[in-house]
C-alpha cells in the first residue's frame, strides 16, 4: 500500500446511542507501519471509535474507510485483514490455549495445516508454549491477554486494534505486554490502541489523539504534544492535611500555571529544582516535594481540566 | 452447501463440547430413554389392560415411543438454544469474538443452530436405538422420523435462540420450561391422542409444533402415515424454522453490532 493512502480514514465520525453521542464527530487518518494511539478516560468514546473501525458498530453519521473499503458494506472483507484486541478477553475458558486459537483461525477459514503452524509460531511470539495444552480458565489476567493478542495475529493482520491491551494487569505483566507489541511494532506492523494508561501511550505510540466527551482536543506524537501544552518540569507539591488551601496562599503571585488536584499541586515550570529552591528562600512549607518531566497526563489535565485515571 | 464461516462456529461449539459432553449426557440421553422405559413399557402395560382401541389398535409403546421421540427433540432444541447461546454473549462472550472475524451475526446464528441439529441427531439418534430395540416401530418408514424429529428440535431451537440471543439473564428460562415446553409435552399428543383433550381445546393443539411434529413421528412409525398429510406437518415445522432463523439475524444483529 502507497503511503498516500492511509488504512483509516475518518471525517466527522459520530456514533450515537439514543440521546447520547459517544463520538461526537472526529477526524482521524492512520497510516500504515505507524502506532497510533486514542487517549482518554472511560466514556471519552475510545472503545465506540474502535468498534465502528472493527466493522462491529455501525457509524451513525460521517465518512469512515477501513483499508480503503467501506465498513457497511464490506464488513467482512475488512475484519478478514483485522486483528482485534477487544477490552473482555472473549476467550472460551474451558478449551487449552491452543484449542483457542484453532478455533479462531477458522473463522478465517484458513488451513488447518496454516492455522497450526501459526498458532505454534504465536504462542512462542507470548511466550505461553508450555501452556499451549492447558485450559484457558486458571491463567493469569497477563497470560489471558498474551493469548488474546496471539489470537489477534493469527489471520496476519494488516491493522491490529488493541482496546485498552493493559487494562486490569499488574505492572509486571504490563511491560511483558508492552514488550510484545514494540516487538510487533518493530516487525512492521500497524497498530491501533486505545489507552488511559498515559505511560501506555508514551510507549508505544508514534502519534495519538487525546479524546475528552466524544470529541478530539489534541493530536501529535506524545513528545509533541507535552511540548505544545506542556512546560518542561513538574514540581508536585504535598502539604499537611488541611494546609492545602493555605500552601495555594503562600502561592499566591506565582506566574507558573498551578493545577490543583485532591492531595497535591502541580506547578508546571522549566525548572522544578530551582523553582522549589526559590519556593525554600520565600519560606514555603510543605511536606513532600517532587519534580520531574511533565507527561500526557499533564497535557490532558491542561487541556480538560481532569485527569486521567479519577485518583 | 453450509458455508465455511457457518461450520467454522459449529466447529467451535464441537470443540466446547468435548470438554464438557459429560455433564449433557444425562439430561439429553439418558433421562427421555427412561422416559421411554418407564411409560412405554411399565405404564403400557397397564393401558394395555384397558383398551387399545383409542390407539389406533397398536401396543401403547408403539404409540408412544415416536411421540417421545418427537418431544425429546423438543426438549434437546430448547436447551441448547437458551443457556449456551444466551452464555456465549453475556457470561463467555465468544460470540463477540466471532462477529469480530469475517463471521456475520446472522452466520453465528446459524452456526449455533447447525450444532443445535447435530446436537439433535445424538439424542435422537439415541433415543432412535433403544426405541429400536424396544420393538416400538411398526414399519420401515420409522427411519424417515430420525429427520423428522430434528426438523422438530428445530421448529423450536431457532425461534428459542432468537429470543435467548437478546435477554441479559437466565431468568425466564425456567419459565419456557414450565409454561412452554411441559405443557406442550403433555397435551401436544406424546403421550394420548389430542381427541381425548375437551372439544374446546383440541383444535389449539394443531397451533403448536410439538403436535406437528408427534403426528409425524408417529406415523411414520406406526407406517400411517400419508404424503399429503406429512407434508402439511413438514411444512409447518419447516416454516416455524425458517422463521426463527429470519428472527435470529435479526437479534443477533442487534446484539452483536450496536
Amino acid at each position: 500500500m502507497s503511503t498516500a493512502e492511509p488504512l483509516i480514514v475518518a471525517r466527522g465520525l459520530q456514533k450515537r446511542f439514543g440521546g447520547f453521542t459517544a463520538v461526537d464527530g472526529i477526524d482521524v487518518e492512520v497510516r500504515a507501519g505507524e502506532a497510533f494511539g486514542f487517549l482518554g478516560p472511560n466514556g471519552a468514546g475510545k472503545s465506540s471509535t474502535m468498534r465502528m473501525i472493527g466493522c462491529v458498530s455501525p457509524r451513525t453519521e460521517g465518512e469512515l474507510s477501513v483499508l480503503g473499503l467501506d465498513p457497511e458494506r464490506d464488513g467482512p472483507a475488512i475484519r478478514a485483514r483485522l486483528g482485534v484486541v477487544p477490552q473482555d478477553d472473549t476467550l472460551d475458558v474451558e478449551l487449552t490455549v491452543r484449542e483457542n486459537l484453532l478455533v479462531y483461525g477458522r473463522y478465517f477459514d484458513l488451513p488447518r495445516s496454516v492455522v497450526r503452524e501459526r498458532a505454534d509460531a504465536l504462542l512462542d511470539f507470548v511466550q505461553l508454549t508450555d501452556r499451549a495444552d492447558d485450559q484457558v480458565e486458571p491463567l493469569s489476567g497477563g497470560m489471558k491477554r498474551r493469548l488474546v493478542i496471539a489470537r489477534a495475529l493469527i489471520n496476519e493482520p494488516e491493522l491490529v486494534m488493541l482496546d485498552e491491551p493493559t487494562t486490569g494487569l499488574d505492572p509486571q505483566a504490563r511491560h511483558l505486554v508492552w514488550e510484545r507489541l514494540y516487538r510487533l511494532k518493530q516487525q512492521g506492523a500497524t497498530l491501533v490502541l486505545t489507552t488511559h494508561y498515559m505511560d501506555e501511550a508514551e510507549q508505544l505510540c508514534d502519534r495519538l489523539v487525546v479524546m475528552d466527551h466524544g470529541r478530539i482536543v489534541a493530536e501529535g506524537s506524545p513528545r509533541g504534544l507535552i511540548e505544545a501544552h506542556c512546560t518542561r518540569e513538574v514540581l508536585e507539591l504535598r502539604f499537611a492535611p488541611g494546609g492545602h488551601t493555605d500552601g495555594l496562599a503562600q502561592l499566591g503571585d506565582l506566574d507558573e500555571r498551578i493545577e490543583e488536584l485532591p492531595d497535591r499541586l502541580l506547578i508546571y515550570t522549566g525548572d522544578g529544582d530551582d523553582l522549589l529552591a526559590d519556593l525554600h528562600r520565600r519560606g514555603v512549607r510543605h511536606e513532600a516535594a517532587l519534580v520531574r518531566r511533565s507527561s500526557l497526563e499533564d497535557v490532558f489535565l491542561q487541556l480538560t481540566g481532569r485527569t486521567l485515571v479519577e485518583s | 452447501m453450509i458455508s465455511a464461516p457457518v461450520r467454522a462456529v459449529a466447529a467451535y461449539r464441537f470443540a466446547n463440547y468435548r470438554r464438557t459432553w459429560k455433564g449433557t449426557m444425562v439430561g439429553t440421553i439418558v433421562n427421555p430413554i427412561m422416559f421411554l422405559l418407564a411409560i412405554g413399557v411399565g405404564l403400557g402395560s397397564l393401558v394395555e389392560e384397558g383398551t387399545t382401541d383409542t390407539l389406533e389398535g397398536v401396543a401403547y409403546l408403539a404409540f408412544v415411543a415416536p411421540g417421545m421421540l418427537a418431544a425429546t427433540a423438543m426438549f434437546t432444541g430448547v436447551n441448547d438454544s437458551t443457556y449456551p447461546v444466551l452464555g456465549s454473549v453475556k457470561w463467555h462472550p465468544t460470540t463477540f469474538a466471532q462477529v469480530a472475524t469475517p463471521i456475520t451475526p446472522a452466520q453465528a446464528a446459524l452456526g449455533h443452530l447447525l450444532w443445535n441439529a447435530i446436537r439433535l441427531l445424538m439424542s435422537v439418534g439415541a433415543f432412535f436405538v433403544v426405541m429400536a430395540i424396544a420393538g416400538a416401530p411398526e414399519s420401515w418408514w420409522v427411519l424417515a422420523a430420525v429427520p423428522a424429529a430434528i426438523l422438530t428440535g428445530l421448529a423450536f431451537a431457532a425461534p428459542v435462540q432468537a429470543w435467548a440471543v437478546g435477554l441479559e439473564s437466565d431468568a425466564l428460562f425456567p419459565n419456557v420450561q414450565r409454561f412452554v415446553v411441559l405443557p406442550m409435552f403433555l397435551f401436544s399428543g406424546t403421550f394420548f391422542p389430542t381427541e381425548q383433550l375437551p372439544d374446546a381445546v383440541e383444535p389449539l393443539t394443531v397451533l403448536t409444533p410439538l403436535w406437528h411434529g408427534v403426528e409425524l413421528c408417529r406415523s411414520l412409525s406406526l407406517g400411517t402415515a400419508t404424503l399429503g398429510g406429512s407434508l402439511v406437518h413438514v411444512v409447518v415445522l419447516g416454516a416455524v424454522t425458517a422463521a426463527g432463523i429470519v428472527a435470529s439475524s435479526r437479534t443477533y444483529e442487534r446484539r452483536l453490532t450496536a
